[in-house]
Protein backbone atom coordinates (compact mmCIF):
# COMPACT_ATOMS: atom_id res chain seq x y z
CA UNK A 1 0.00 0.00 0.00
CA UNK A 2 2.88 2.11 0.78
CA UNK A 3 4.13 1.71 -2.43
CA UNK A 4 0.97 2.66 -4.63
CA UNK A 5 0.86 5.89 -2.64
CA UNK A 6 4.01 6.84 -3.97
CA UNK A 7 3.03 6.01 -6.96
CA UNK A 8 0.07 7.71 -7.14
CA UNK A 9 1.85 10.93 -5.98
CA UNK A 10 4.37 10.86 -8.24
CA UNK A 11 1.26 10.84 -10.54
CA UNK A 12 -0.09 13.87 -9.61
CA UNK A 13 3.33 15.75 -9.55
CA UNK A 14 3.40 14.58 -12.89
CA UNK A 15 1.11 15.86 -14.27
CA UNK A 16 2.47 19.45 -13.52
CA UNK A 17 5.73 18.56 -15.32
CA UNK A 18 3.61 17.70 -18.47
CA UNK A 19 1.75 20.56 -18.52
CA UNK A 20 4.33 23.24 -17.83
CA UNK A 21 6.59 21.03 -19.98
CA UNK A 22 4.10 21.48 -23.00
CA UNK A 23 3.37 25.38 -22.07
CA UNK A 24 7.36 25.54 -22.60
CA UNK A 25 8.30 23.10 -25.39
CA UNK A 26 4.96 24.90 -27.74
CA UNK A 27 5.22 28.12 -25.80
CA UNK A 28 8.53 29.39 -25.93
CA UNK A 29 9.73 29.62 -29.81
CA UNK A 30 7.13 31.69 -30.50
CA UNK A 31 8.11 34.51 -27.80
CA UNK A 32 10.06 37.24 -29.09
CA UNK A 33 10.02 41.17 -28.22
CA UNK A 34 7.29 41.58 -31.17
CA UNK A 35 5.01 39.42 -28.98
CA UNK A 36 5.14 41.89 -25.98
CA UNK A 37 4.92 45.03 -28.20
CA UNK A 38 2.38 44.52 -30.86
CA UNK A 39 -1.16 44.55 -30.80
CA UNK A 40 -2.65 40.94 -33.25
CA UNK A 41 -2.86 40.89 -36.38
CA UNK A 42 -5.77 39.72 -38.85
CA UNK A 43 -6.31 36.00 -39.05
CA UNK A 44 -4.73 34.49 -41.96
CA UNK A 45 -1.44 36.82 -41.49
CA UNK A 46 1.39 35.68 -39.09
CA UNK A 47 3.28 38.29 -36.87
CA UNK A 48 1.52 40.46 -34.19
CA UNK A 49 2.07 40.26 -30.51
CA UNK A 50 -0.63 40.65 -27.07
CA UNK A 51 0.40 43.36 -25.94
CA UNK A 52 -3.01 44.92 -25.90
CA UNK A 53 -3.12 41.48 -23.83
CA UNK A 54 -0.52 42.18 -21.67
CA UNK A 55 -1.63 45.59 -20.72
CA UNK A 56 -5.27 44.83 -20.57
CA UNK A 57 -4.66 42.09 -17.54
CA UNK A 58 -2.38 44.27 -15.47
CA UNK A 59 -5.88 46.77 -16.06
CA UNK A 60 -8.25 44.80 -14.67
CA UNK A 61 -6.18 43.28 -12.25
CA UNK A 62 -4.97 45.99 -11.11
CA UNK A 63 -8.61 47.40 -10.60
CA UNK A 64 -10.12 45.18 -9.19
CA UNK A 65 -7.44 44.74 -6.68
CA UNK A 66 -7.82 48.66 -5.24
CA UNK A 67 -11.22 47.44 -5.11
CA UNK A 68 -10.93 44.50 -3.48
CA UNK A 69 -7.61 44.85 -1.20
CA UNK A 70 -9.21 47.39 1.07
CA UNK A 71 -12.40 45.45 1.76
CA UNK A 72 -10.92 42.07 1.82
CA UNK A 73 -8.01 43.24 3.75
CA UNK A 74 -10.56 45.11 6.07
CA UNK A 75 -13.03 41.98 6.86
CA UNK A 76 -9.72 39.84 7.96
CA UNK A 77 -8.92 42.75 10.43
CA UNK A 78 -12.47 42.24 11.76
CA UNK A 79 -12.07 38.84 11.85
CA UNK A 80 -8.70 38.79 13.81
CA UNK A 81 -9.63 41.30 16.22
CA UNK A 82 -13.27 41.08 16.77
CA UNK A 83 -14.54 38.23 15.57
CA UNK A 84 -15.12 35.86 18.21
CA UNK A 85 -18.74 36.74 18.44
CA UNK A 86 -21.40 35.45 16.13
CA UNK A 87 -20.95 38.17 13.60
CA UNK A 88 -17.19 37.15 13.12
CA UNK A 89 -18.55 33.38 12.79
CA UNK A 90 -20.74 33.91 9.97
CA UNK A 91 -18.69 35.94 8.04
CA UNK A 92 -15.95 33.39 8.25
CA UNK A 93 -18.44 31.15 7.46
CA UNK A 94 -19.66 33.00 4.38
CA UNK A 95 -16.10 33.74 3.26
CA UNK A 96 -15.22 29.85 3.45
CA UNK A 97 -18.35 29.20 1.26
CA UNK A 98 -17.46 31.80 -0.90
CA UNK A 99 -14.38 30.89 -2.02
CA UNK A 100 -15.94 27.90 -3.87
CA UNK A 101 -18.25 29.94 -5.96
CA UNK A 102 -18.00 29.17 -9.49
CA UNK A 103 -16.55 32.42 -11.29
CA UNK A 104 -18.85 32.41 -13.83
CA UNK A 105 -22.20 33.04 -11.53
CA UNK A 106 -19.68 36.44 -10.30
CA UNK A 107 -19.46 37.21 -14.04
CA UNK A 108 -23.19 37.42 -14.28
CA UNK A 109 -23.23 39.87 -11.16
CA UNK A 110 -21.04 41.91 -12.62
CA UNK A 111 -22.59 42.24 -16.12
CA UNK A 112 -26.12 42.58 -14.71
CA UNK A 113 -24.76 45.76 -12.59
CA UNK A 114 -22.45 47.13 -14.90
CA UNK A 115 -22.77 46.26 -18.67
CA UNK A 116 -26.43 45.92 -18.35
CA UNK A 117 -27.04 49.32 -17.23
CA UNK A 118 -24.61 51.16 -19.58
CA UNK A 119 -25.78 48.97 -22.23
CA UNK A 120 -22.01 48.09 -23.25
CA UNK A 121 -19.12 45.51 -22.53
CA UNK A 122 -16.64 47.34 -19.85
CA UNK A 123 -13.14 46.57 -18.70
CA UNK A 124 -14.69 47.43 -15.27
CA UNK A 125 -17.34 45.41 -15.46
CA UNK A 126 -14.54 42.74 -15.68
CA UNK A 127 -12.48 44.14 -12.71
CA UNK A 128 -15.42 44.19 -10.11
CA UNK A 129 -16.41 40.62 -10.26
CA UNK A 130 -12.59 39.83 -10.02
CA UNK A 131 -12.90 42.16 -6.77
CA UNK A 132 -15.19 39.89 -5.78
CA UNK A 133 -13.35 36.82 -6.39
CA UNK A 134 -10.47 38.23 -4.18
CA UNK A 135 -12.70 39.41 -1.10
CA UNK A 136 -13.40 36.21 0.65
CA UNK A 137 -10.00 34.81 0.16
CA UNK A 138 -8.09 37.66 1.10
CA UNK A 139 -10.53 37.83 4.22
CA UNK A 140 -9.48 34.71 5.41
CA UNK A 141 -5.18 35.01 4.41
CA UNK A 142 -5.56 38.12 6.18
CA UNK A 143 -7.35 36.81 9.72
CA UNK A 144 -4.64 33.74 10.00
CA UNK A 145 -1.91 36.24 9.24
CA UNK A 146 -2.93 38.53 11.80
CA UNK A 147 -3.45 36.06 13.99
CA UNK A 148 0.02 34.77 13.76
CA UNK A 149 0.99 38.53 15.53
CA UNK A 150 1.99 37.36 19.10
CA UNK A 151 -0.70 38.46 21.80
CA UNK A 152 1.91 40.01 23.95
CA UNK A 153 2.72 42.45 21.06
CA UNK A 154 -0.76 44.09 21.24
CA UNK A 155 -0.48 43.95 24.72
CA UNK A 156 2.51 45.88 25.02
CA UNK A 157 0.93 48.64 23.15
CA UNK A 158 -2.10 48.50 24.91
CA UNK A 159 -0.55 48.37 27.90
CA UNK A 160 1.70 51.43 26.94
CA UNK A 161 -1.48 53.62 26.84
CA UNK A 162 -2.12 52.88 22.65
CA UNK A 163 -5.81 53.01 21.83
CA UNK A 164 -6.72 49.94 20.02
CA UNK A 165 -7.44 51.05 17.26
CA UNK A 166 -3.49 52.26 17.04
CA UNK A 167 -2.72 48.95 18.17
CA UNK A 168 -4.26 47.08 15.41
CA UNK A 169 -2.69 49.40 12.84
CA UNK A 170 0.29 50.20 14.06
CA UNK A 171 1.38 47.32 16.02
CA UNK A 172 -0.88 44.48 15.10
CA UNK A 173 -1.05 45.24 11.08
CA UNK A 174 2.46 46.71 10.43
CA UNK A 175 4.00 43.20 12.01
CA UNK A 176 1.54 41.16 10.26
CA UNK A 177 2.44 43.01 6.82
CA UNK A 178 3.98 40.74 5.27
CA UNK A 179 1.71 38.36 5.58
CA UNK A 180 -0.73 40.13 4.20
CA UNK A 181 0.95 41.27 1.26
CA UNK A 182 1.69 37.68 0.61
CA UNK A 183 -2.31 36.79 1.16
CA UNK A 184 -3.20 40.12 -1.54
CA UNK A 185 -0.34 38.60 -4.23
CA UNK A 186 -1.52 35.21 -4.04
CA UNK A 187 -4.72 36.61 -4.58
CA UNK A 188 -3.82 38.66 -7.53
CA UNK A 189 -1.75 35.50 -9.00
CA UNK A 190 -5.40 34.00 -8.91
CA UNK A 191 -7.64 36.11 -10.71
CA UNK A 192 -5.05 37.32 -13.01
CA UNK A 193 -6.08 33.85 -14.70
CA UNK A 194 -9.52 33.72 -14.41
CA UNK A 195 -11.55 33.96 -17.82
CA UNK A 196 -14.86 32.72 -16.90
CA UNK A 197 -16.23 36.07 -15.01
CA UNK A 198 -14.71 37.87 -18.02
CA UNK A 199 -16.59 36.78 -20.84
CA UNK A 200 -19.55 38.93 -20.97
CA UNK A 201 -17.72 41.95 -18.87
CA UNK A 202 -14.93 42.63 -20.40
CA UNK A 203 -15.15 40.22 -23.53
CA UNK A 204 -11.97 41.12 -24.80
CA UNK A 205 -10.82 43.61 -27.72
CA UNK A 206 -8.49 42.88 -30.86
CA UNK A 207 -7.24 46.60 -30.38
CA UNK A 208 -4.92 48.49 -27.98
CA UNK A 209 -7.15 50.10 -25.28
CA UNK A 210 -6.10 51.45 -21.84
CA UNK A 211 -10.03 53.06 -21.44
CA UNK A 212 -11.76 51.05 -18.83
CA UNK A 213 -15.16 52.24 -19.91
CA UNK A 214 -14.19 50.00 -23.31
CA UNK A 215 -13.98 46.32 -23.70
CA UNK A 216 -10.51 44.62 -22.79
CA UNK A 217 -8.31 41.83 -23.85
CA UNK A 218 -6.91 39.77 -21.28
CA UNK A 219 -4.71 37.09 -21.67
CA UNK A 220 -6.71 34.78 -20.66
CA UNK A 221 -9.74 35.56 -22.95
CA UNK A 222 -6.91 35.63 -25.76
CA UNK A 223 -5.44 32.46 -24.75
CA UNK A 224 -9.91 30.80 -24.85
CA UNK A 225 -10.92 32.54 -28.17
CA UNK A 226 -7.16 31.33 -29.89
CA UNK A 227 -7.06 27.86 -28.54
CA UNK A 228 -10.37 27.24 -29.55
CA UNK A 229 -10.18 28.76 -32.65
CA UNK A 230 -9.65 27.09 -35.82
CA UNK A 231 -6.14 28.68 -37.45
CA UNK A 232 -2.56 26.61 -36.47
CA UNK A 233 -1.28 30.41 -35.73
CA UNK A 234 -4.15 31.20 -33.62
CA UNK A 235 -2.71 27.76 -31.88
CA UNK A 236 0.74 29.04 -31.61
CA UNK A 237 -0.05 32.46 -30.55
CA UNK A 238 -2.28 30.98 -27.80
CA UNK A 239 0.03 28.41 -26.10
CA UNK A 240 2.72 31.51 -26.32
CA UNK A 241 0.25 33.50 -24.19
CA UNK A 242 -0.48 30.54 -22.19
CA UNK A 243 3.46 30.36 -21.02
CA UNK A 244 3.70 34.35 -20.58
CA UNK A 245 0.53 33.92 -18.32
CA UNK A 246 1.49 31.00 -16.71
CA UNK A 247 5.11 33.17 -16.12
CA UNK A 248 3.29 35.80 -14.59
CA UNK A 249 1.30 33.63 -12.29
CA UNK A 250 4.31 31.89 -11.10
CA UNK A 251 6.48 34.91 -10.93
CA UNK A 252 3.67 36.53 -8.75
CA UNK A 253 3.27 33.59 -6.46
CA UNK A 254 6.97 33.32 -5.72
CA UNK A 255 6.94 36.76 -4.84
CA UNK A 256 4.35 36.29 -2.21
CA UNK A 257 6.53 33.39 -0.96
CA UNK A 258 9.49 35.56 -0.85
CA UNK A 259 7.72 38.21 0.46
CA UNK A 260 6.48 36.05 3.62
CA UNK A 261 10.02 34.76 4.05
CA UNK A 262 11.78 38.09 4.07
CA UNK A 263 9.44 39.96 6.50
CA UNK A 264 7.61 37.56 8.54
CA UNK A 265 9.67 34.20 9.63
CA UNK A 266 10.76 36.02 12.16
CA UNK A 267 7.80 35.95 14.49
CA UNK A 268 6.72 32.35 13.03
CA UNK B 1 -13.08 42.12 23.82
CA UNK B 2 -15.92 43.73 25.97
CA UNK B 3 -13.20 44.29 29.00
CA UNK B 4 -13.35 48.36 29.96
CA UNK B 5 -9.93 49.34 28.21
CA UNK B 6 -11.14 48.64 25.23
CA UNK B 7 -13.12 50.64 22.85
CA UNK B 8 -13.22 53.46 25.37
CA UNK B 9 -13.08 56.09 23.46
CA UNK B 10 -14.48 57.21 20.57
CA UNK B 11 -11.98 56.71 17.78
CA UNK B 12 -11.55 53.08 18.89
CA UNK B 13 -15.28 52.27 18.28
CA UNK B 14 -15.33 54.26 14.93
CA UNK B 15 -12.19 51.75 14.00
CA UNK B 16 -14.65 48.68 15.07
CA UNK B 17 -17.41 50.09 12.81
CA UNK B 18 -15.65 50.39 9.91
CA UNK B 19 -14.25 47.17 10.29
CA UNK B 20 -17.48 46.01 10.67
CA UNK B 21 -18.63 47.72 7.47
CA UNK B 22 -15.81 45.99 5.85
CA UNK B 23 -16.72 42.24 7.10
CA UNK B 24 -20.05 43.01 6.52
CA UNK B 25 -19.74 43.49 2.70
CA UNK B 26 -19.29 39.09 2.67
CA UNK B 27 -22.96 38.51 3.89
CA UNK B 28 -23.77 41.54 1.42
CA UNK B 29 -22.22 39.95 -1.14
CA UNK B 30 -23.89 36.76 -0.74
CA UNK B 31 -27.30 37.99 -0.75
CA UNK B 32 -26.59 40.17 -3.67
CA UNK B 33 -25.74 37.34 -6.34
CA UNK B 34 -28.52 35.85 -5.04
CA UNK B 35 -30.67 38.52 -5.23
CA UNK B 36 -29.30 38.91 -8.79
CA UNK B 37 -29.60 35.81 -9.69
CA UNK B 38 -33.39 35.14 -8.24
CA UNK B 39 -34.78 38.16 -9.97
CA UNK B 40 -33.24 37.51 -13.13
CA UNK B 41 -34.38 34.33 -12.77
CA UNK B 42 -37.51 34.53 -11.58
CA UNK B 43 -39.60 34.96 -15.46
CA UNK B 44 -37.76 31.46 -16.09
CA UNK B 45 -39.05 29.89 -12.50
CA UNK B 46 -42.41 31.04 -13.18
CA UNK B 47 -43.30 30.30 -17.10
CA UNK B 48 -41.36 26.49 -16.89
CA UNK B 49 -41.79 25.89 -13.35
CA UNK B 50 -40.61 22.35 -12.06
CA UNK B 51 -39.99 20.88 -15.86
CA UNK B 52 -36.96 22.97 -15.94
CA UNK B 53 -35.07 20.96 -14.01
CA UNK B 54 -36.24 17.39 -15.84
CA UNK B 55 -37.07 18.48 -19.53
CA UNK B 56 -34.14 18.31 -22.12
CA UNK B 57 -35.06 20.17 -24.64
CA UNK B 58 -33.42 23.71 -25.16
CA UNK B 59 -35.05 25.58 -27.95
CA UNK B 60 -33.78 29.49 -28.48
CA UNK B 61 -36.41 29.77 -31.75
CA UNK B 62 -39.09 28.70 -29.93
CA UNK B 63 -38.42 29.61 -26.68
CA UNK B 64 -38.76 26.21 -24.69
CA UNK B 65 -35.89 25.66 -21.88
CA UNK B 66 -35.20 22.07 -20.08
CA UNK B 67 -31.54 22.00 -17.99
CA UNK B 68 -31.62 18.34 -17.35
CA UNK B 69 -28.60 17.70 -19.56
CA UNK B 70 -26.74 19.83 -17.88
CA UNK B 71 -27.46 19.03 -14.43
CA UNK B 72 -26.71 15.57 -15.63
CA UNK B 73 -23.35 16.97 -17.61
CA UNK B 74 -22.47 18.89 -13.93
CA UNK B 75 -22.88 15.77 -11.64
CA UNK B 76 -21.49 13.15 -14.00
CA UNK B 77 -18.43 15.21 -15.18
CA UNK B 78 -17.80 16.04 -11.03
CA UNK B 79 -18.11 12.39 -9.99
CA UNK B 80 -15.94 11.11 -12.67
CA UNK B 81 -13.47 13.43 -11.56
CA UNK B 82 -13.44 12.47 -8.07
CA UNK B 83 -13.23 9.09 -8.67
CA UNK B 84 -10.23 9.82 -10.37
CA UNK B 85 -8.95 12.54 -8.31
CA UNK B 86 -9.47 11.41 -4.70
CA UNK B 87 -7.33 8.67 -4.70
CA UNK B 88 -4.43 10.47 -6.56
CA UNK B 89 -5.10 13.84 -4.01
CA UNK B 90 -5.14 11.37 -0.45
CA UNK B 91 -2.38 9.73 -1.52
CA UNK B 92 0.05 13.59 -1.90
CA UNK B 93 -1.56 14.07 1.42
CA UNK B 94 -0.63 10.65 3.27
CA UNK B 95 2.69 10.65 1.01
CA UNK B 96 3.26 14.36 2.13
CA UNK B 97 2.82 14.25 6.09
CA UNK B 98 2.75 10.34 7.05
CA UNK B 99 6.27 8.99 4.37
CA UNK B 100 7.96 11.49 3.02
CA UNK B 101 11.75 12.54 4.08
CA UNK B 102 11.71 15.38 5.79
CA UNK B 103 13.53 17.23 2.49
CA UNK B 104 11.18 16.16 -0.30
CA UNK B 105 7.84 17.48 1.83
CA UNK B 106 8.37 21.01 0.97
CA UNK B 107 9.22 20.48 -2.19
CA UNK B 108 6.34 18.59 -3.37
CA UNK B 109 3.49 19.90 -1.65
CA UNK B 110 4.69 23.16 -3.16
CA UNK B 111 4.88 21.28 -7.17
CA UNK B 112 0.86 20.23 -5.86
CA UNK B 113 0.48 23.94 -5.18
CA UNK B 114 1.23 25.09 -8.54
CA UNK B 115 -1.06 23.07 -10.21
CA UNK B 116 -3.73 25.31 -8.14
CA UNK B 117 -1.59 28.13 -9.85
CA UNK B 118 -2.10 27.10 -13.50
CA UNK B 119 -5.60 29.07 -14.84
CA UNK B 120 -8.57 27.38 -15.67
CA UNK B 121 -8.01 28.38 -19.02
CA UNK B 122 -4.23 26.57 -19.58
CA UNK B 123 -5.98 23.37 -18.90
CA UNK B 124 -8.62 23.67 -21.18
CA UNK B 125 -5.88 24.60 -23.94
CA UNK B 126 -3.52 21.91 -22.84
CA UNK B 127 -6.65 19.40 -22.68
CA UNK B 128 -6.93 20.45 -26.68
CA UNK B 129 -3.95 19.84 -27.78
CA UNK B 130 -2.23 17.28 -25.67
CA UNK B 131 -5.15 15.39 -23.66
CA UNK B 132 -7.58 14.64 -25.91
CA UNK B 133 -5.03 13.38 -28.27
CA UNK B 134 -3.70 11.26 -26.20
CA UNK B 135 -7.18 10.14 -24.72
CA UNK B 136 -7.63 8.77 -28.22
CA UNK B 137 -4.75 7.44 -28.71
CA UNK B 138 -3.69 5.66 -25.77
CA UNK B 139 -6.59 5.21 -23.22
CA UNK B 140 -9.62 4.80 -25.11
CA UNK B 141 -8.91 1.64 -27.29
CA UNK B 142 -7.76 -0.47 -24.30
CA UNK B 143 -10.97 0.93 -22.19
CA UNK B 144 -12.83 -0.03 -25.05
CA UNK B 145 -11.17 -3.42 -25.42
CA UNK B 146 -12.35 -4.66 -21.91
CA UNK B 147 -15.52 -2.66 -21.30
CA UNK B 148 -16.81 -1.94 -24.34
CA UNK B 149 -19.42 -3.98 -23.75
CA UNK B 150 -20.68 -1.88 -20.92
CA UNK B 151 -23.32 1.33 -21.56
CA UNK B 152 -20.29 3.63 -20.67
CA UNK B 153 -18.17 3.65 -23.43
CA UNK B 154 -20.94 3.30 -26.11
CA UNK B 155 -20.00 5.33 -29.34
CA UNK B 156 -17.49 6.91 -31.33
CA UNK B 157 -14.48 8.28 -29.77
CA UNK B 158 -14.06 12.33 -31.14
CA UNK B 159 -12.89 13.51 -28.46
CA UNK B 160 -14.95 16.26 -26.78
CA UNK B 161 -16.60 14.41 -24.36
CA UNK B 162 -17.94 13.45 -20.59
CA UNK B 163 -14.19 11.66 -20.56
CA UNK B 164 -12.15 14.53 -21.26
CA UNK B 165 -13.68 16.96 -19.19
CA UNK B 166 -13.75 14.70 -16.16
CA UNK B 167 -10.11 13.88 -16.22
CA UNK B 168 -9.42 17.51 -16.76
CA UNK B 169 -11.45 18.39 -14.06
CA UNK B 170 -9.72 15.75 -12.13
CA UNK B 171 -6.66 17.11 -12.91
CA UNK B 172 -7.54 20.52 -11.18
CA UNK B 173 -9.11 19.19 -7.75
CA UNK B 174 -6.25 17.27 -6.93
CA UNK B 175 -4.44 20.21 -5.33
CA UNK B 176 -7.51 21.70 -3.42
CA UNK B 177 -8.54 18.23 -2.27
CA UNK B 178 -4.38 16.92 -1.56
CA UNK B 179 -4.17 20.61 0.59
CA UNK B 180 -6.98 20.53 2.61
CA UNK B 181 -6.21 16.69 3.42
CA UNK B 182 -2.69 17.28 4.38
CA UNK B 183 -3.71 19.93 6.42
CA UNK B 184 -6.67 17.79 8.55
CA UNK B 185 -4.16 14.96 8.73
CA UNK B 186 -1.70 17.63 10.63
CA UNK B 187 -3.84 17.93 12.52
CA UNK B 188 -4.30 14.43 13.79
CA UNK B 189 -2.45 14.49 17.17
CA UNK B 190 1.02 13.05 16.93
CA UNK B 191 -0.34 10.36 19.80
CA UNK B 192 -2.89 8.70 17.82
CA UNK B 193 0.25 7.61 15.25
CA UNK B 194 2.38 6.60 17.90
CA UNK B 195 0.03 4.34 20.32
CA UNK B 196 -0.70 2.54 16.93
CA UNK B 197 2.97 1.99 15.96
CA UNK B 198 3.46 0.82 19.65
CA UNK B 199 0.76 -1.78 19.34
CA UNK B 200 3.20 -3.02 16.82
CA UNK B 201 1.11 -1.57 13.65
CA UNK B 202 3.00 -0.69 11.15
CA UNK B 203 3.39 2.93 9.23
CA UNK B 204 0.71 1.58 6.58
CA UNK B 205 -1.18 0.36 9.34
CA UNK B 206 -0.78 2.79 11.68
CA UNK B 207 -2.14 5.27 9.23
CA UNK B 208 -5.37 2.96 8.22
CA UNK B 209 -6.17 2.17 11.17
CA UNK B 210 -5.43 5.39 13.86
CA UNK B 211 -4.68 8.48 10.90
CA UNK B 212 -7.44 8.11 8.37
CA UNK B 213 -10.13 7.50 11.35
CA UNK B 214 -9.83 10.19 13.07
CA UNK B 215 -9.25 12.56 10.53
CA UNK B 216 -12.45 10.73 8.47
CA UNK B 217 -14.79 13.62 8.73
CA UNK B 218 -12.07 16.12 7.46
CA UNK B 219 -11.36 14.13 4.44
CA UNK B 220 -14.81 13.66 3.84
CA UNK B 221 -14.76 17.62 3.92
CA UNK B 222 -12.54 17.92 1.83
CA UNK B 223 -13.48 15.59 -1.12
CA UNK B 224 -17.07 17.48 -0.84
CA UNK B 225 -14.73 20.75 -1.26
CA UNK B 226 -13.20 18.88 -4.09
CA UNK B 227 -16.66 18.31 -5.78
CA UNK B 228 -17.60 22.05 -5.13
CA UNK B 229 -14.82 23.32 -7.05
CA UNK B 230 -16.00 20.16 -9.92
CA UNK B 231 -19.36 21.81 -9.78
CA UNK B 232 -18.57 25.24 -10.74
CA UNK B 233 -15.40 25.08 -12.87
CA UNK B 234 -15.99 26.36 -16.21
CA UNK B 235 -13.18 27.08 -18.51
CA UNK B 236 -11.49 24.30 -19.02
CA UNK B 237 -14.73 22.08 -19.44
CA UNK B 238 -16.18 23.75 -21.58
CA UNK B 239 -13.19 23.65 -23.98
CA UNK B 240 -13.05 19.44 -23.99
CA UNK B 241 -16.47 18.92 -22.80
CA UNK B 242 -18.14 19.45 -26.37
CA UNK B 243 -21.03 21.34 -25.37
CA UNK B 244 -24.19 19.05 -26.53
CA UNK B 245 -28.01 19.35 -24.95
CA UNK B 246 -28.26 15.68 -24.52
CA UNK B 247 -28.14 12.98 -22.01
CA UNK B 248 -25.51 9.96 -22.66
CA UNK B 249 -24.27 7.82 -19.92
CA UNK B 250 -21.21 7.10 -22.80
CA UNK B 251 -18.32 8.53 -21.47
CA UNK B 252 -16.98 8.86 -24.97
CA UNK B 253 -20.04 10.97 -26.33
CA UNK B 254 -19.82 14.62 -25.78
CA UNK B 255 -22.27 16.44 -22.78
CA UNK B 256 -23.16 19.85 -21.07
CA UNK B 257 -22.18 21.65 -17.95
CA UNK B 258 -24.16 24.12 -16.11
CA UNK B 259 -20.93 26.62 -16.35
CA UNK B 260 -20.37 25.49 -20.04
CA UNK B 261 -24.07 26.62 -20.92
CA UNK B 262 -23.60 29.83 -19.32
CA UNK B 263 -20.17 30.76 -20.46
CA UNK B 264 -20.95 29.79 -24.15
CA UNK B 265 -24.73 31.35 -24.32
CA UNK B 266 -24.90 34.48 -22.32
CA UNK B 267 -23.72 36.78 -24.57
CA UNK B 268 -25.91 35.75 -27.18
CA UNK B 269 -28.73 34.78 -25.20
CA UNK B 270 -31.05 37.58 -27.06
CA UNK B 271 -34.61 37.00 -26.07
CA UNK B 272 -35.33 37.75 -22.31
CA UNK B 273 -36.38 34.63 -21.94
CA UNK B 274 -33.27 32.95 -22.87
CA UNK B 275 -31.75 35.00 -20.98
CA UNK B 276 -33.23 34.52 -17.74
CA UNK B 277 -33.32 30.32 -18.45
CA UNK B 278 -29.41 30.75 -18.28
CA UNK B 279 -30.01 32.97 -15.11
CA UNK B 280 -32.14 30.21 -13.50
CA UNK B 281 -29.26 28.19 -14.63
CA UNK B 282 -26.75 29.71 -12.84
CA UNK B 283 -28.94 29.98 -9.88
CA UNK B 284 -29.42 26.58 -9.67
CA UNK B 285 -25.45 26.33 -9.77
CA UNK B 286 -24.81 28.75 -7.50
CA UNK B 287 -27.66 27.20 -4.91
CA UNK B 288 -25.79 24.18 -5.72
CA UNK B 289 -22.52 24.90 -4.90
CA UNK B 290 -22.87 27.25 -1.87
CA UNK B 291 -24.72 23.65 -0.34
CA UNK B 292 -22.02 21.76 -1.38
CA UNK B 293 -19.15 24.22 0.08
CA UNK B 294 -21.08 24.82 3.55
CA UNK B 295 -21.22 20.80 4.31
CA UNK B 296 -17.86 20.53 3.29
CA UNK B 297 -16.97 23.52 5.74
CA UNK B 298 -18.85 22.49 8.49
CA UNK B 299 -16.94 19.11 8.04
CA UNK B 300 -13.64 20.02 8.15
CA UNK B 301 -14.02 22.37 10.93
CA UNK B 302 -15.23 19.88 12.93
CA UNK B 303 -11.20 18.54 12.59
CA UNK B 304 -9.45 21.98 12.15
CA UNK B 305 -12.13 24.26 14.10
CA UNK B 306 -12.32 27.17 12.39
CA UNK B 307 -8.82 27.04 10.36
CA UNK B 308 -8.98 28.97 7.17
CA UNK B 309 -7.89 25.51 5.70
CA UNK B 310 -7.45 25.63 2.37
CA UNK B 311 -7.81 28.67 1.68
CA UNK B 312 -4.12 29.99 2.08
CA UNK B 313 -2.40 28.65 -1.07
CA UNK B 314 -6.34 28.14 -3.23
Amino acid sequence: MTALVVILSFTAVLALVLILGNLIVKGASSIDWAFFTKSPVPAGQSGGGVANAIVGTAIIVGVAALIGVPIGVGAGMYLAEYGSGRLGFLVRFIADVLNGTPSIVVGIVGWTFIVKPTGHFSALAGSVALAILMIPMLARTTEEMVRLVPNSLREAALALGYPRWRTSLKVVARTAMGGIVTGCLVGIARIAGETAPLLFTALGNLNFTVNVNQPMQTLSLQIYVYATGPFDEWHRIAWASALVLMGLVLIISLAARWVTRQRYGSIR
Amino acid sequence: MTSPLLGRDRSDRIYRQVLTGFALALPLLIVIILGVLFTNAWPAVKRFGASFLVTSTWDPVSEVYGAAPMIFGTLASSLLALLIAVPLALSVAIFLTEFAPRRLRQPVAFLVELLAAIPSVVYGMWGIFVLIPFLRSYVVPPLKAVFGWTPFLQGVFYGNSLLAGGVILAIMIVPYIAAVSREVLLAVPTSQREAALAMGATRWEAVRSAVLPYGRAGLIGAIILGLGRALGETMAVTMVIGNRHDISVSLLQPAYTMAAAIANEFSEATTATYQSALMEVGLILFVLTVAVNAIARILIWRVARGAAVGSRAL
